[in-house]
């Protein structure tokens, strides 16, 4: 599954168009995602402190009303999310749950309630967690936790949490080792990721991101938050997942491939 | 060549063995640890944020030098006096409710090895804790991170802290973070921000400055 990233207002590009309710401008955004072939588009005003959810509601009814490709509501604000799942007119994404007591509380019932598909962030709050271990421990209670309570396995996105390389030379590693484990011991649930933050601080990051997107899908990732504008990039993601059989019959990749949605370079 | 220039050379490379036993030779020819840390390490340090602005450099390579001189100045400190050649004493930490770490500890560590006195308070640091720590050490300098949209406001609490407790012109508080901008900085009333890591090495050396 793929998540397009582009409407996020701390996106320097983006928070003028919300701040001015550029709707036009908007629409040609999250066309451009459609049509790219993500699967939900991501909408994030978080940098709107004072009235997200007035600014999230006014950009949910304008996506859900003229676009069909579904909504991944990004916002950890139980007040923002109430107001914008009503108007969703296809299935929802709630991004995201964590195992943070009051952000555990405050997004379980809305994703109950509204039988959303839910991304859990590997994080409980103390610290974050440095090692596999520590991280698989989050995973795994968060999942059983919340299929406890009445989330299907199949709706949950686990989000094991990309550290820039460039900094923590071992974080790809360590999300590796995470996806790997989690994947072996609850192959249901799905795992997720916000791809580019791997590339922060290096040069030519579309070819870092591209090349840890297909290695994350190696150990079982199969969901990713990112630029699905970028073609060399999907190519890599249709590709990828045709090698580990995450594709029957290799159709998506040989739908892709026909409606030329992605490039070789 | 002058007597430093080994030592600088180690540091651009970010040869930290090589760097060390340079240290060493120079403190054994009884040269002064103040001036190997401002005419090799300081100087290096910022020819090292020179490259990493002109993207000759990148992230991994400037903290492999700033590695390379916190080896160093933490080898040349029991050679000197307590607190000399520190440009200034710097309270640093992540807001409470935050426990992002990643890009505070890169700020410190640039700081620390451009030779100011660093207190990292790590994170989830409560706005009394940070007025504290800026009387415990007399700071010069509070430096506050947020990478969330939802804990950023931490830093406006942090600087009302400062204000009640009567301290807020003995300090000067700088704030940085994903979600931040000058705009945010200038609304709660900070003395400044920067968007990077180097960035606030050279805005802590312009605030200094200003406010000699």
């Amino acid at each position: 599954m793929i998540i397009g990233e582009l409407i996020n207002t701390s996106r320097k590009s983006i928070k003028p168009l919300v701040e001015n309710y550029d709707a036009e401008a908007i629409l040609a955004i999250v066309r451009s995602e459609a049509e790219a072939g993500a699967d939900f588009i991501d909408l994030n005003c978080g940098t709107f402190v004072k009235d997200e959810p007035e600014r999230l509601t006014w950009l949910t009814k304008l996506v859900a009303e003229s676009i069909d490709t579904p909504i991944c509501l990004d916002s950890p604000n139980p007040a923002a999310l109430r107001a914008a799942l009503p108007l969703l007119k296809g299935p929802a994404v709630i991004n995201s749950i964590s195992a943070e007591t009051k952000r555990y509380n405050d997004i379980l019932p809305l994703a109950l309630e509204f039988g959303a598909k839910l991304i859990a962030l590997c994080l409980d709050g103390k610290a974050v967690p440095k090692t596999a271990e520590e991280r698989y421990t989050i995973g795994a209670q968060l999942i059983e936790n919340l299929v406890k309570a009445g989330i299907p396995a199949d709706n949950i996105y686990i989000d094991p949490l990309v550290e820039p390389v460039s900094v923590s030379q071992n974080g790809g590693l360590v999300l590796l080792e995470t996806v790997r484990r989690l994947h072996t011991d609850y192959p249901e649930v799905h795992f997720i990721c916000g791809l580019s933050n791997i590339s922060f601080g290096l040069p030519n990051r579309k070819l870092v991101n591209r090349y840890f997107l297909a290695q994350t899908i190696g150990a079982g990732m199969d969901s990713f938050i990112l630029d699905p504008t970028d073609r060399s990039l999907m190519g890599c993601y249709w590709a990828s997942r045709m090698l580990v059989g995450q594709d029957k019959f290799c159709s998506q990749y040989l739908k892709a491939n026909r409606q030329g949605l992605f490039e070789d370079k | 060549m002058n007597e430093y220039q080994k030592i600088y050379d180690a540091i651009i490379e970010g040869d930290e063995d090589k760097a060390l036993e340079e240290a060493k030779t120079l403190l054994a020819q009884g040269v002064p640890p103040i001036d190997i840390i401002n005419q090799g390490l300081i100087t290096a340090m910022e020819e090292i944020g020179r490259l990493y602005k002109e993207e000759e450099i990148f992230i991994p390579e400037m903290m492999m030098a700033a590695q390379a001189v916190t080896e160093v100045i933490n080898t040349l400190k029991p050679h000197m006096p307590a607190g000399s050649g520190s440009r200034g004493a710097i309270v640093i930490g992540t807001v409470e409710g935050d426990i992002h770490d990643i890009g505070k500890n890169l700020v410190a560590l640039l700081l620390y090895s451009n030779g100011y006195t660093v207190h990292d308070l790590g994170n989830n640091v409560a706005p009394d804790e940070f007025v504290a720590a800026a009387q415990e050490y007399n700071a010069d300098i509070v430096a506050l991170s947020a990478l969330l949209t939802t804990t950023m406001e931490n830093m406006d609490h942090t600087i009302e802290a400062f204000t009640e407790a009567g301290l807020r012109d003995k300090v000067k508080i700088i704030i940085g973070g994903a979600p931040v901008t000058g705009e945010y900085a200038e609304e709660i009333g900070a003395d400044g921000y920067s968007d990077d890591a180097q960035g606030a090495v050279e805005l802590a050396g312009r605030l200094l400055e200003e406010s000699k």
